[in-house]
């Protein structure tokens, strides 16, 4: 069976109320930001979000908050504990009657990829271990953004950051694969994960939809084209964003207890496209065309889609 | 007649814990305090205790999700020591930040490197100034009646700050003393249910904790707040302590005075180790000498008006130090020493002493040294330190370790 959509087929399906108002100290041409307006549609306004330190912690500065649920900052390595603490109290207070059912709030932890792929990688372990009934909602922008766009695990192979620079010895900027998170926190085999992106919104809502039918963690990798630290104009994220996924970069897929989906299955145009706009690939092309960086690139991204289309017949189509 | 059990200090923290009907207990395990997880697991486990009782994967992991069920509106009892408290520090100054009111026992053990396992504090020192108040106990009751009164201190209105609860690992956690267990519907009228107005996340009223702030005067505004509300806590302690004394009739002050009355020299120390003091006080006066020992109980919020009355008037004092801030000597000491500077009738003399590290023993010898160095630098008019006890044969011992370790004398 091809994966389909059931709640939303059509883009007016998607709730018309916002949950997350504008009006924030975020960057132009913010990614992630959509990416989460998106999910806030489908998950309502009684939510509660525990942040990790990274580019949101700058959401909600005093006096002001753009969401219509809760908040708690925590730390950059533990946002995971705090959504356990906050679900077993909430548990608590349900079971003796202190706090009315009504009152029960969804628990989302909100991480960019420095805490989500480095330092809170034991606390989410842990919390999918104990099987936390949470959500999980990544905004992977594939650098510690909010300090200067540093190198994290989540850099892809050949991204100039501040500190992996393009020099003599280095010409190629970063020359380590991005961490594959989705396939460690499959591992942990919770009931529901998922990537997203913010220009494939039916495809992001519906899985929302679908992880609110499990108990347990549901997480969600939302790559975040980034015009700050991608070096793109911020009118050009939603290009950025579709040619992730079009050039089979960023593929867009489901793992429900541990089976893997795609979701969508693009055409694969070439990763240069992609690249080609972004600054932080710049040196790829220019003075000299790296052309073996490049095929290194181009043929990850061919062996990946070739693996999968071979191993699975469980492919969405569209 | 009230009945005394025999619990260590581990068993009388989860006494506390359980008298004090707390909701959540997340956990992490660490020597010396496993006993009271091991405990508190148990009693939740079987039902005697009506909490729920999480081990998670760090402490600072455990300090986050206690931080946030308090946050959300449970009464919240965790427990570490040693290397733990250091592992959760970045939340302890987090969640006190938050204004939660729980309670964390910390079970004094010596920091690494060198890693061991006997107590001193420089552990929960490292916390002295993470908004958190501290109550150091010295004895398994002091334990257990210090937690009662935290969560009475902490969820009361004016305060609003976590506490810890210090005990010395292995002096107290596995040392068996006889303890009353005070009756349960007692310390209810002592400790109201927990039912916070400020804090609880609910659909109905969102709310937003832990926030940025922009610039220094909003940031100068909440960390002022914090400050104001932890000196309220030096009232709202005596009121707790007299309301304790009237139920059960131990009294605790906020620091605690033996044999003072008379006293020309007084020693300062906190914690287990202040038994031995009093222990060295009383031999001393068998020598003449006038003596007395000041207990510090309430180190945060830091009772100088308390400790200033104590020790005005006297010829010398001597602050034992059982942590060592390496550059400088004695934690403790600097802050006797900064509350004595304006007293009009400051003692002549102000020495420093650094002992028990690791829980080296400290033996009526070196009390006896501790008195005789502190009264001649009494008559001087000038005092000495940071002088670290250690006896000869101790000295002696190290010199031999030393050489099988292959280094040349």
């Amino acid at each position: 069976m091809p994966w389909q959509r059931e709640t939303f087929k059509k883009i007016k399906q998607i709730p018309r109320e916002e949950y997350l108002l504008p009006g924030t100290s975020l960057c132009a041409g913010c990614g992630g930001l959509e990416a989460l307006r998106l999910a806030t549609k489908v998950l309502g306004g009684n939510v509660v979000y525990v942040n990790a330190a990274g580019c949101f912690t700058l959401l909600a500065v005093y006096p002001f908050t753009p969401f219509h649920g809760s908040w708690l900052y925590t730390t950059m390595g533990s946002a995971p504990a705090g959504a356990q603490g906050i679900r077993d109290a909430l548990d608590v207070l349900l079971a003796k009657q202190r706090l009315p059912k009504e009152e029960d709030l969804k628990v989302v932890v909100l991480a960019g990829d420095g805490s989500t792929y480095d330092m809170a990688l034991s606390a989410t372990s842990a919390a999918i271990y104990r099987n936390l009934d949470f959500y999980y909602f990544c905004y992977d922008n594939e650098a510690y953004g909010n300090t200067g766009v540093q190198l994290s695990s989540a850099t892809p192979y050949g991204a100039r950051t501040s500190t992996s620079p393009c020099s003599l010895q280095h010409p190629a900027g970063s020359v380590r694969e991005k961490k594959d998170l989705f396939e460690i926190w499959r591992a942990h085999k919770p009931p529901y994960i998922a990537t997203i992106s913010p220009r494939h919104p039916l495809d992001l809502a519906e899985k929302f939809a679908k992880a609110g039918k499990f108990t347990g963690p549901k997480l969600f990798l939302a790559l975040s084209a980034c015009p700050t630290g991608w070096g793109y104009d911020p009118a050009q994220t939603t290009e950025v964003a579709r040619l992730a996924v079009e050039t089979g970069l960023w593929p867009l897929k489901e793992a429900i207890n541990g089976q893997v989906v795609h979701t969508y299955v693009p055409k694969r145009r070439p990763v240069e496209e992609y690249l080609r706009l972004q600054g932080r690939f710049h040196h790829l092309f220019e003075p000299t065309r790296q052309e073996e960086a490049i095929r290194h690139i181009q043929g990850r991204v061919t062996a990946y889609w070739e693996q999968e289309v071979a191993g699975s017949r469980n492919e969405a189509s569209h | 007649m009230a009945i005394h059990e025999m619990m260590t200090g581990n068993l009388a923290a989860a006494w506390g814990a359980r008298l004090a009907d707390v909701d959540y207990v997340p956990a992490f395990p660490i020597t010396p305090q496993t006993e009271i997880v091991e405990a508190l697991a148990d009693w939740c486990d079987n039902g005697e205790l009506a909490a729920r009782f999480v081990t998670l994967d760090s402490e600072h992991s455990m300090m986050t999700a206690a931080g946030a069920a308090a946050a959300t509106g449970a009464r919240v009892f965790t427990a570490t020591s040693s290397q733990g408290l250091l592992y959760a520090c970045e939340v302890l100054y987090t969640i006190a930040g938050w204004r939660v009111p729980l309670v964390l026992v910390n079970v004094s053990r010596a920091l690494a490197a060198p890693i061991t396992l006997e107590p001193d504090h420089n552990d929960v020192l490292s916390a002295r100034d993470s908004g958190f108040l501290q109550i150091h106990a010295e004895t398994c009751q002091e334990v257990l009646d210090s937690i009662l009164m935290a969560y009475r201190i902490a969820e009361d209105e004016r305060v609003c700050l976590p506490v810890i609860v210090n005990m010395d690992g292995f002096y107290l956690s596995f040392t068996r003393e006889p303890v009353i267990k005070p009756a349960q519907e007692q310390v209810r009228t002592f400790l109201p249910p927990y039912r916070p107005a400020h804090l609880g996340f609910k659909a109905s009223a969102p709310q937003a904790l832990g926030v940025a702030v922009l610039g220094g005067a909003p940031y100068s505004h909440f960390r002022h707040q914090m400050h104001l509300a932890a000196s309220n806590a030096l009232e709202v302690h005596q009121e707790a302590a007299a309301d304790f004394a009237r139920l059960w009739g131990r009294r605790y002050d906020l620091v605690e005075g033996y044999r003072l009355e008379d006293a020309e020299d007084v020693l300062v120390m906190s914690n287990a180790f202040a038994t031995k003091g009093k222990a060295g006080v009383d031999e001393a006066r068998t020598r003449g000498r006038r003596v007395g020992l000041l207990r510090l109980r309430v180190i945060r919020p830091w009772p100088a008006a308390s400790v200033a009355r104590a020790l005005r008037g006297r010829r010398s004092v001597a602050v034992l130090d059982q942590n060592l801030a390496p550059g400088s000597g004695g934690i403790l000491f600097q802050e006797v020493a900064a509350t004595l500077y304006h007293e009009p009738g400051r003692p002549r003399a102000l020495c420093s002493f650094v002992g028990g590290l690791g829980g080296k023993d400290i033996t009526v010898a070196e009390f006896e040294a501790i008195f005789s160095q502190t009264q001649a630098a009494g008559e001087r008019g000038q005092g000495i330190g940071p002088v670290l006890l250690y006896t000869d044969r101790e000295r002696r011992e190290m010199e031999g370790l030393l050489t099988i370790a292959g280094n040349k004398q």
